[in-house]
């Protein structure tokens, strides 16, 4: 016995705290996070997150491809949400273009970007209460998640890596029947499962006693650690990249910003709850008012051609061929191009110069800021606490490490 | 006090406890959405890319033309193509065309650039390996690949054709 008592005092650290490592295999971590905890008891004193073990390289890879073949690693940043990213990409490239998109693609990006936005919270909601033990709304929410990405893999052909928004538009129109599908889906089943959910979890005494008062922010560090999305909301404060900066078709859209009160773990969750029921409005007011006409700029040296008129004319077979081989050639400049991902304000960065590739590609991930604030939210608090708080961050490792 | 007292008896009595497990007793019965999934599979549409495929034309003549533009646009590399024209008849065609599958992101962008439809990625999902090597799919492999799926290649790009 003496022997492990022993043992245990030589761990410790001088200052009598321990030092244990958190991941990146652990089920709670989401991904591959490893933090470097100093524990005094099980008291949190210290949180140093280490990541970089999901890195690809994605920024530099894109400085070795066009502006046409960069979409895909755009889907593969936040896997949980891939159109969001397409999204600020596509942005980004069309401000170096000066082009303006179609208003049919513009609402279909809305659309898309809010079907992102509940894939993205279902994912956030349910294993936040798989982290502090709540197993049901997991089971549930895969359900919903399967059915959301049926209409992904419908419109782009596949269910998770879209690459559906390309600069100038989106890449094809939306097929027969899945307006009329996803109206019936998102007007008569998903409103009854955040109900469900929320009988399960909002007034749960357990996930009340996991969340609230947990990880508290107030407004005004929340804004000082570059917070957004969410976690920036949870605080109260009221700033929404859609609201307050429109792009694509927003400005058009009827909503309202959802904020929280506290800026604890809990009011992150109502946020989330709240903005879920928000995208069902924007997601139906998409559906009803959805333009007729093309879906991309009608500029065949940034999109390509139909088919069947690259089969029968001449010039529209040579952009065709231009445009798999070489890409287009993007001014030169430099742009960058927010939208408010799911987990909060995602950017591109691309400077150009004047060739067919960028010359510099910076993504601008809302999770790597999150992380910066995990022990400023976790000090003093107790261990499991901070799974609860890391839980309501909203982590994704794919943006995080890129 | 009577807001206090609600309060009370809600917390007393554990009703969002029940409550819970009562939506959870009523989803016991629900219809179950899980597929048994070697027998049943979910829908996929006409857009869906999976495994590739050469295709070729109804008289048996290889669709592929050389002419290069899916390796161009792959944006893995994972594509390697060497043509000649042919001997007998000067037409030309590929010698060699590989695609390392391990490599390959399913973007889409081959059967997009491809101006004859001849290299598509076609429904099947279910083409796991024991090896590395056998992910290396040569041209052979990807022939015989369409010639396999070609009633279904050919109904998905029919259907799809309108929105190309």
């Amino acid at each position: 016995m003496t022997n492990i008592a022993e043992k245990i005092e030589k761990t410790k650290n001088e200052d009598g705290t321990f030092t244990i490592n958190f991941g990146p295999q652990h089920p709670a971590a989401h991904g591959v996070l490893r933090m470097v905890l100093e524990m005094d008891g099980e008291v949190v004193e210290r949180v140093d997150p280490h990541i970089g073990l999901l890195h690809r390289g994605t920024e530099k890879l894109i400085e070795h491809k066009t502006y046409q073949q960069a979409v895909p690693y755009f889907d593969r940043l936040d896997y949980v949400a891939p159109m969001s990213q397409e999204h600020a990409y596509a942005l980004s490239v069309e401000r170096l273009l000066g082009v303006q998109v179609p208003m049919r693609a513009q609402y279909i990006r809305v659309l898309f970007s809010e079907v992102s936005r509940l894939l993205n919270h279902i994912l956030n909601i349910a294993t936040f209460a798989l982290d502090v033990g709540a197993m049901t709304p997991f089971l549930w929410g895969f359900e919903e998640r399967e059915i959301m990405m049926e209409y992904y893999e419908r419109v782009s052909g596949a269910r998770l890596h879209a690459a559906y928004f390309r600069p100038g538009g989106v890449h094809q129109d939306l097929p027969d029947g899945l307006l009329e599908d996803m109206y019936e889906y998102f007007e008569n089943r998903y409103p009854k499962f955040i109900d469900d959910v929320e009988t399960l979890l909002t007034e749960n005494r357990i996930f009340k006693q996991r969340t609230v008062d947990i990880g508290v922010i107030d407004a005004e560090d929340a804004v000082d650690w570059g917070l957004s999305g969410p976690m920036l909301r949870g605080s109260n404060v009221p700033w929404d990249l859609r609201r307050s900066q429109p792009y694509d078709a927003y400005d058009q859209m009827d909503f309202k910003v959802a904020v929280g009160t506290k800026g604890d773990c809990y009011s992150r969750y109502l946020v989330r709850i709240e903005e879920m029921r928000e995208s069902l409005k924007i997601i139906k007011q998409c559906i009803e008012n959805m333009p007729s006409g093309p879906v991309a700029v009608q500029n065949h040296k940034i999109t390509p051609p139909k088919r069947a008129e690259m089969k029968s004319s001449m010039e529209a077979m040579i952009h065709h061929f231009k445009l798999y081989t070489e890409g287009y050639h993007v001014p030169a400049g430099e742009s960058y191009a927010a939208v408010e991902a799911p987990k909060g304000e995602f950017g591109v960065y691309l400077v150009s110069d004047g060739s067919n590739k960028p010359y510099r590609c910076k993504i601008r991930a809302p999770g790597f800021a999150f992380l910066q604030a995990t022990e400023f939210m976790t000090k003093g608090h107790m261990l499991a606490d901070l799974v609860a708080v890391v839980g309501s961050m909203d982590v994704v490792f794919g943006e995080i490490d890129r | 006090m009577f807001k206090a007292l609600s309060q009370f008896a809600r917390s007393l009595f554990l009703k969002e406890i029940f409550g819970g497990m009562a939506l959870t007793l009523k989803y016991f019965f629900k219809k179950k959405y899980t597929l048994n999934y070697p027998h049943e599979k979910g829908r996929i549409s006409p857009r869906f890319r999976g495994e590739h495929a050469l295709r070729r034309y109804e008289n048996g003549e290889e669709r592929c033309i050389s002419c290069k533009l899916c390796e161009s646009a792959c944006p893995a590399q994972a594509i390697t193509i060497e043509g000649a024209p042919r001997e007998d008849d000067e037409s030309r065609r590929t010698l060699k065309y590989d695609i390392d599958m391990t490599k390959c992101i399913y973007c889409g962008y081959c059967q997009e650039a491809c101006p004859v439809d001849a290299i598509v990625e076609g429904p099947n999902f279910e083409f796991g390996t024991e090896s590395h090597e056998e992910l290396l799919y040569n041209k052979e492999k990807l022939l015989d690949n369409g010639d396999r799926w070609e009633p279904q290649l050919a109904l998905n790009i029919d259907e799809d054709g309108p929105y190309r």
